[in-house]
């Protein structure tokens, strides 16, 4: 196991935020963890990097417990990670190529020259190779989030955790932000733990699918299986977004 | 040496922490007793963010450090010169109208020089220098960790091993440890010349015969006490506004909140520890 929530409660507030949560996210595979709108989803991709801690419980992250590592070895257990956060996280004050490349100008020993041919190798594969000197100001919010990624990909981790990857993205950068997480695990054994709403994205990237509801995990499934779950909002959600499995379908003569 | 070391096992992080809940207080005892809790931790943060940018200093040899310190002596100290230069001018101006109206009555007007020097060095300089920086550069530097909290730049730094106090704070803090007291001495030697003007306009009191009697009476002490304070000032400023950026939570309320706390909190300790090294040095 790359990654294994057992039995984490956070409380925040009077809330129980996640309440009990055991999850476990194989080497190699697309987790994506989807709920509706402030049941935990993105506390828990914080709990995996212990940018929160959680009140009960533990995470383990490659056989190493992160929610009690600090200093050094909380430093080499995030340097297996690498993060896109909602809004791409970018710094104001540097271009698009020293944003993505500011992780390995820091952390290693390379010259400009082999950074800069990382820094556009990753542009290139979010599509933005033209845009290295724009600053994140003049860039959209879909251009931000793929400047993230690909700043969350350059230094190649291990693992991967994507928190709302396709949001405020148009249909066709949507597709390939999806077929870029899914190369990664192809070609790369990435393992990838992606947080999303939007669920024709997780069908077809995720391995497997969690459903978080009021703090904890109500489904887990494989997509041709979790597209035929009968928990009862697991159908509402997949309704909400118009899947529903063929037979459904003719059932309403559609 | 990395930014979580310094926390207990509890707060990892010391930048990017997590909101923490308490039930509402009871009464007013409680209430004042939370406050109170809140300040002593507040403060005590505060002095471990000092620490950790003062062990970090080390670091402004290599060369990213060296430009951003650069930088930021740029925008902290050479952008705030206009208004540090028209504050100084009148106050020096003031200065001397004042006493100069006074000390006429004893036929001492030729002796305005050495008061707005002494005034200027001693106290007037630090405390303006002080006050501007605070307005101008303490909240945009709140601002600007606020909002990089808000929209997770920081927690991207941390999960990047970037330590923010060494990326973000130090540089900060060295532009304006150096800053902050040239500037001092900048708008003494301003506040010296508006009151020589109006030494000669107003008060019919010679060029030569000023600032002769400015530069007699000035000790190399209050040059010292001046620039210390200038300094400590500068830290004051940094260190604020670096926390109360740091410690930003809901949104743009927040930012706002803490660009306010950052201006009120300076001003309250620059006049504090204003008094305190003058007590020291000249009771």
């Amino acid at each position: 196991m790359m990654i294994q929530l057992e039995n984490v409660t956070k409380i925040l507030g009077t809330r129980n935020v996640l309440d009990g949560v055991n999850l476990e996210v194989r080497k190699g595979e697309t987790l994506v963890i989807v709920g509706p709108s402030g049941t935990g989803k993105s506390v828990t991709l914080k709990h995996m990097v212990r940018l929160m801690t959680p009140d009960e419980g533990r995470i383990v992250v490659d056989g190493r417990v992160v929610s009690e590592a600090s200093g050094q070895e909380l430093e080499s257990i995030r340097d297996q990670f690498g993060v896109l956060f909602q809004g791409g996280a970018l710094l104001e004050w540097l271009d698009v190529a020293e944003n993505v490349a500011l992780p390995l100008r820091e952390k290693t020993k390379l010259s400009n020259d082999e950074i800069m041919a990382k820094v556009i190798e990753k542009l290139t594969m979010v599509g933005l190779e033209k845009d290295i000197d724009k600053f994140p100001a003049e860039i959209s919010g879909g251009m931000r989030k793929r400047v993230g990624l690909a700043r969350a990909i350059v230094t190649n981790p291990k693992i991967i955790l994507y928190d709302e990857p396709t949001s405020g993205l148009d249909p066709v950068s949507s597709r390939m932000i999806d077929r870029l997480i899914e190369h990664l695990r192809v070609e790369l054994g990435v393992t990838s733990v992606v947080v999303t709403h939007d669920l024709h994205s997780a069908l077809s990237i995720g391995t497997r699918i969690a459903m978080l509801f009021q703090g904890k995990i109500i489904e887990l499934a494989e997509p041709a299986e979790f597209v035929k779950s009968k928990v009862e909002e697991v159908q509402q959600f997949l309704e909400a977004q118009f899947i529903t499995v063929r037979g459904e379908w003719e059932k309403h003569g559609l | 040496m990395a930014a979580v070391v310094l926390y207990s096992v509890e707060e990892p992080a010391i930048i990017t922490r997590e909101p923490r809940y308490f039930p509402p207080a009871s009464d007013w005892r409680s209430r004042m007793g939370r406050e109170a809790v809140g300040a002593l931790r507040n403060a005590g943060r505060a002095m471990i963010l000092l620490s950790e940018a003062i062990m970090s200093i080390r670091f402004v040899p290599t060369r990213r450090s060296r430009r951003e310190t650069i930088h930021q002596m740029f925008v902290g100290g050479i952008k705030s010169l206009t208004v540090i230069t028209v504050v100084a001018t009148f106050t020096g101006m003031i200065l001397a109208l004042q006493t100069g109206i006074e000390m006429r009555r004893f036929g001492q007007e030729v002796y305005i020089g050495a008061a707005v020097m002494v005034s200027m060095l001693r106290e007037m300089g630090p405390f303006m220098t002080g006050l501007i920086l605070a307005a101008s550069v303490g909240s945009s530097i709140a601002a600007q960790m606020g909002t990089m909290v808000v929209s997770e730049e920081i927690a991207a730094l941390e999960l990047m091993s970037i330590n923010p106090v060494r990326y973000l704070v130090m540089p900060r803090l060295v532009a304006m440890m150096i800053m902050t007291p040239l500037l001092s001495f900048y708008s003494c030697i301003m506040g010296v010349m508006g009151g020589g003007i109006v030494g000669m306009t107003q008060l019919n009191v010679p060029w030569a015969a000023y600032i002769d009697n400015a530069i007699r009476f000035a000790e190399n002490k209050d040059l010292f006490v001046g620039m210390l304070k200038a300094f400590l000032f500068g830290i004051i400023i940094v260190i604020t506004a670096c926390h109360q950026g740091f410690a930003t939570t809901q949104g743009a309320v927040g930012v706002g909140n803490a660009t306010r706390r950052t201006v009120i909190l300076s001003f309250l300790s620059i006049l504090v520890v204003g008094y305190m090294i003058t007590r020291m040095f000249y009771v």
